[in-house]
């Protein structure tokens, strides 16, 4: 019941929200085939997440399933809940426009428009309804220094985003998802197409934005969810086998198939 | 992993020597270069016999045959400009009108048709590539031309008050340069949309969900991410529509009146160069006529080189910017 006060309820101050994300017996399927099993966790905010599992697992699903960007893909069902930060993300009168701008995305293939960089970086914005190229340009710079480009950038902002290199426009995707100032952000393996400096310089950008946001990486670097998240939840076969302190997941995992993952022993 | 046993190697393969092998790589690859040449030779030797034709009638009327209006058969005058006039016209004509069309259908084939309409639509509108010209023409003649006749044209000139402008004013023949844009339209539209159909479809998923992520709606995502990223192909298919337009001969004939005058009035007859040819190679006896007629091919034939080489350059300047 508390999902429709909360829907009724004129639109929250998007500043001074949390980004917490719930799930509650969340199930999706894609036709027939079910990807996501009664998935309960509560995303603790202002943290780093990390997804781990084996390919097909759900990870992916359920990240998607945060911004509904699975939408678009015909034959898919859901059940059970997920929110942000009370709100039931699926309900009908749910905006998806607005949820996608308060819950920022980065994929595992950067994927840059083919325009300049600020371009790429004043894209949310200027949609949003922003069109002073002061607000602009204050947005392009703030952006890009979060996601630890403006130094390297600020010289060639009108370049086509497409002449940088690889961890580059990673980083501009990034910076490109940071202008919309959203209260989380999903993390789709940003870095497994990456060189190890481009991947360090990623996990040090996802440190510093948990001061800010939510983040949720999902990734197939065991390595790098002990790394960078403070928090770890292991998928298999559609299930959430077990969720906790990462360090608690690595060194004392409580569920045997976890341990057999992490220890390398199937996956 | 169970080992997956080797896939056995046929013996015959193995027997054959080195030479045997070598022997059918050169009949391949000479009989292939044969094919690759043959092409470009007969492109070469047509433009050589044509512009070898025109040359009598290009020293002697030099450049009054684009110039001049005047095409006078038996004063031995021959001047193509309402043709080369009516071609540009008619052909500008029915991309002003099939362009947005195509570029619609192509954006609702890819973008919001449900699965099983996609098929069904794109095949009826590919099959508009496949009707034959002269069928085009009779439908021209007994359908589209009645139908501007006595509802469209008194409907722009009267009711929508374009009569004021010069390029709807006269009275309302039928036959015209507006039935020949519109016949011509519908001639290129499946061109425009076939192509663009296949560009857009082809968009990453990629770029369509990072415009979708940040906030886009599916309109926005179309407009600032697929269609941005398919422009250099939709260029192309536009120019290849104009190709057709532009060449187009049976029809644009049966529709478009064929007479000698350049009128700024979309309602009045006019002439095309593919028209005119058609009309008249029959009658050519003169040598000058003749020589004519192949001149009027000849600058034909160079306005669809231009086409094709604008062409190439827009698809190379739009997708220069994209290149990784």
């Amino acid at each position: 019941m508390t999902s429709v006060a909360a829907a009724q309820a004129p639109a929250p101050d998007i500043t001074r929200q949390l980004g917490a994300i719930e799930a509650r017996d969340f199930s999706f399927w894609y036709e027939k085939k079910q990807a996501l099993k009664n998935i309960s966790i509560a995303v603790p905010p202002r943290a780093v997440t990390a997804l781990i599992g084996p390919s097909g697992c759900g990870k992916s699903t359920f990240l998607r399933s945060i911004n509904r960007l699975n939408d678009l893909i015909p034959g898919i069902r859901h059940e059970g809940r997920m929110s942000l930060d009370g709100q039931n993300i699926f309900e009908k009168s749910m905006d998806v426009v607005a949820l996608r701008q308060r819950v920022g995305m980065v994929f595992q293939r950067w994927n840059p428009f083919p325009k300049s960089i600020y371009e790429n970086v004043a894209y949310g914005p200027r949609i949003n309804g922003i069109d002073s190229q002061v607000s602009l340009d204050e947005i392009v710079e703030r952006s890009l220094r979060r996601a630890a480009l403006w130094e390297e950038v600020k010289d060639r902002l009108r370049t086509s985003a497409l002449g940088l290199s690889g961890g580059q426009q990673q980083r501009v995707c990034i910076a490109r998802a940071l202008a919309n100032q959203p209260e989380v952000l999903l993390l789709d393996e940003p870095a497994s197409a990456l060189d190890p400096s481009s991947t360090q310089k990623i996990e040090e950008l996802v440190y510093e934005l948990k001061q800010e946001l939510t983040i949720i990486i999902v990734t197939h670097n065991l390595q790098q969810a002990a790394r960078a998240s403070d928090h770890t939840a292991f998928f298999f076969l559609g299930e959430l086998v077990e969720f906790g302190p990462t360090d608690q997941i690595f060194t004392r995992p409580r569920e045997e198939r976890t341990e057999a993952y992490i220890t390398g022993r199937f996956g | 992993m169970t080992a997956v046993p080797a896939p056995a190697v046929s013996t015959d393969r193995r027997r054959l020597t080195v030479h045997e092998t070598a022997i059918g790589d050169r009949i391949y690859e000479i009989v292939t270069t044969a094919c690759a040449l043959v092409v470009p030779a007969l492109v070469i030797a047509i433009a050589i016999a044509i512009f070898a034709g025109a040359w009598p009638a290009f020293s002697k009327l030099g450049l009054s045959i684009v110039t001049s209006s005047d095409w006078d058969v038996r004063a031995g005058r021959f001047g193509a400009a309402p043709a080369i006039f009516g071609t540009l016209v008619s052909s500008a004509l029915a991309l002003i009108i099939a362009t947005p069309l195509a570029i619609g259908v192509a954006i609702f084939l890819s973008e919001f048709s449900p699965t099983w309409l996609r098929q069904p639509i794109g095949f009826l509108v590919d099959l508009l590539a496949a009707v034959p010209s002269v069928v085009y023409g009779l439908w021209g003649i007994f359908v589209l031309v009645p139908l501007l006749r006595e509802q469209v044209m008194p409907f722009l000139r009267d009711r929508l008050h374009l009569g004021a402008t010069p390029f709807f004013s006269g009275p309302a023949y039928g036959p015209s340069m507006l039935a020949a844009g519109v016949i011509l339209a519908i001639m290129a539209l499946p061109y425009i949309s076939a192509v663009s159909r296949e560009v857009l479809m082809a968009v990453p998923r990629s770029q369509r969900e990072a415009a979708l992520a940040l906030g886009a709606t599916r309109w926005e995502m179309i407009r600032d991410a697929v269609i941005p990223y398919a422009k250099s192909g939709i260029i192309g298919g536009i120019m290849l529509g104009l190709g057709r337009a532009l060449g187009e001969t049976m029809a644009v004939t049966m529709v478009i009146g064929n007479r000698a005058e350049i009128s700024a009035s979309l309602f009045a007859p006019g002439y095309t160069m593919a028209s005119l040819i058609a009309n008249q190679f029959s009658e050519a006896t003169s040598d000058l006529h003749q020589s004519a007629l192949l001149a009027v091919g000849a600058i034909l034939f160079v306005i669809t080189l231009i086409v094709n080489a604008v062409a190439r350059w827009l698809v190379w300047q739009v997708s220069r910017d994209r290149a990784v």
